[in-house]
């Protein structure tokens, strides 16, 4: 029996939960408007995560964490076109290309990566197919759902302040006139400087985030780090940007901690009247 | 003539009067007017003062059951309904996870009014799409020691399993606080 449902109602925490404690194996196929993704379980662990349209192969993931360069993910690519991941993991431990270590740890990231996009997620549809593993010839992992889940609030809290801290994106960004850190002491990632690249009156904050392919939750982290950081202020554009539905707050009911077990009071009726209730409505046709 | 009095409560839609009708040896009396609110439209009338069904159980004692109006507006009526009952029923249409935080918030509110036993009863199990007791427990986050009874609303026999696993609930709580 299939569990489906809207994310609104129920969201990606309440589900991740609900497959932990139940020991869930299948795997829950979620849609909205940025895609749609399966996560794969066996027995309560997340074991497989893709977006349909952005499955990555095993080079890729690898390169992704740094393990090759593009110039050898592309190599093996070309190598191995048609060959299980799996295969393709034991042809290049067994080369003594990379370690067994090096596989599992990209695999997993890469899941985590998508699972932890996907907790921004608060509409569209789920369902849940029982026993339904479409993994033949990936690689799998097995990640316990309690971090994840801990995790993926603890972003999903970061991603909402940042949401309130900077709820419109149609805005450009100009450097200060007179910075409020002193230039030389200021020490910027490769993403910031990506974005850096970019400030200008003319781009607002979302088509920076398009031409860096950002998320929204990444460019408004780097904006608003910049913003706090007094380089950058903000600006009305100079070229009326394409009005952007407004983001939908994110529900924060059903997060709530359980409430504490009650001590029941003993009903005000005698033993002997509750059973004549239940010999009476045994008797009911 | 000795009255006890079992409320049946749920979120709106969850199939209250159809539980009571089931069961009930008179007609419910059912106060009901047209959905005027759009996203309540999800079925012509609703319940907006209570329903209210009879078991004569004797000639002394006879068992009520109430349920409550499901629509939110109509809160006010949970208390004075729960006042005194020997125990309550959450009613969940196991087919529409969007009632559950509905129905957890029912829960804990009735709870608040009278610590009595209470049973949820996972409504319309005859559904492909409805939800297992096991998964409506771990959503509703529903204690150990509470039961979670698979129910057809409409099927007078599931209704009275219903009934018979809040008595046994009542005989429980009794047999416990003699401990």
């Amino acid at each position: 029996m299939a569990l489906k449902g809207n994310l609104r109602d129920f969201g990606i925490t309440q589900l991740l939960n609900l497959i932990n404690l139940a020991h869930k194996t299948g795997t829950l196929y979620l849609e909205n408007p940025q895609g749609r993704a399966y996560l794969c379980f066996r027995e309560g662990k997340l074991i497989y995560a893709a977006m349909e349209g952005e499955e990555e192969s095993l080079p890729q993931m690898l390169q992704r964490t740094g393990k090759l360069t593009a110039e050898q993910a592309r190599a093996i690519i070309s190598h191995t076109a048609g060959r299980a991941d799996r295969d393709v993991a034991m042809m290049l431990i067994n080369a003594g290309h990379i370690q067994q270590q090096d596989v599992a740890k990209s695999v997993n990231q890469h899941v985590l990566n998508l699972v932890y996009r996907i907790f921004a997620w608060n509409e569209g549809t789920f369902r849940f197919e029982p026993s339904e593993l479409p993994v033949q010839g990936k690689m799998t992992t097995s990640i316990a759902l309690e971090n994840v889940i801990m995790e993926g609030s603890r972003r999903l809290k970061e991603w909402e302040r940042l949401q309130e801290e900077l709820p419109d994106l149609d805005i450009a960004l100009k450097f200060a006139d007179r910075p409020t850190t002193p230039l030389r002491n200021i020490n910027l990632s490769v993403e910031e400087w990506r974005v850096i690249s970019f400030i200008n009156p003319r781009n607002t904050i979302r088509q920076i985030a398009q031409y860096n392919s950002m998320s929204d939750f990444q460019i408004r982290k780097i904006v608003y780090s910049l913003l706090q950081a007094g380089l950058v202020e903000i600006v009305r554009p100079e070229r009326p940007a394409m009005p952007s539905p407004t983001e939908p707050q994110r529900r924060a009911a059903g997060e709530e901690a359980a409430a504490p077990a009650m001590q029941m009071r003993r009903p005000a009726v005698k033993r002997g009247l509750v059973q004549k209730l239940i010999d009476r409505i045994s008797k009911i046709d | 003539m000795q009255a006890v009095k079992i409320v049946v409560t749920g979120p709106f839609s969850s199939g209250k009067t159809s539980f009571i009708q089931s069961i009930s040896e008179i007609d419910v009396v059912a106060t009901e007017r047209k959905i005027t609110r759009d996203h309540e439209r999800i079925k012509d009338q609703t319940t907006v003062a209570m329903d209210f069904g009879r078991i004569t159980i004797d000639d002394e004692l006879v068992l009520y059951l109430f349920g409550t109006p499901g629509q939110r507006r109509f809160e006010f009526m949970w208390e004075v309904l729960s006042e005194g009952m020997l125990g309550f029923i959450v009613l969940v249409d196991s087919t529409r996870p969007e009632t559950f935080r509905e129905a957890r918030r029912i829960l804990d509110t009735f709870r608040s009014y009278s610590p009595v036993p209470y049973i949820v009863a996972a409504n319309k199990q005859d559904a492909p799409d409805a939800w297992s007791p096991e998964d409506l427990r771990i959503v509703l986050r529903v204690e150990s020691d509470v039961k979670v009874v698979p129910c057809v609303g409409t099927e007078r026999s599931t209704v009275k399993e219903v009934l018979l696993q809040l008595l046994y609930s009542v005989l429980e709580t009794m047999d416990k606080a003699e401990e």
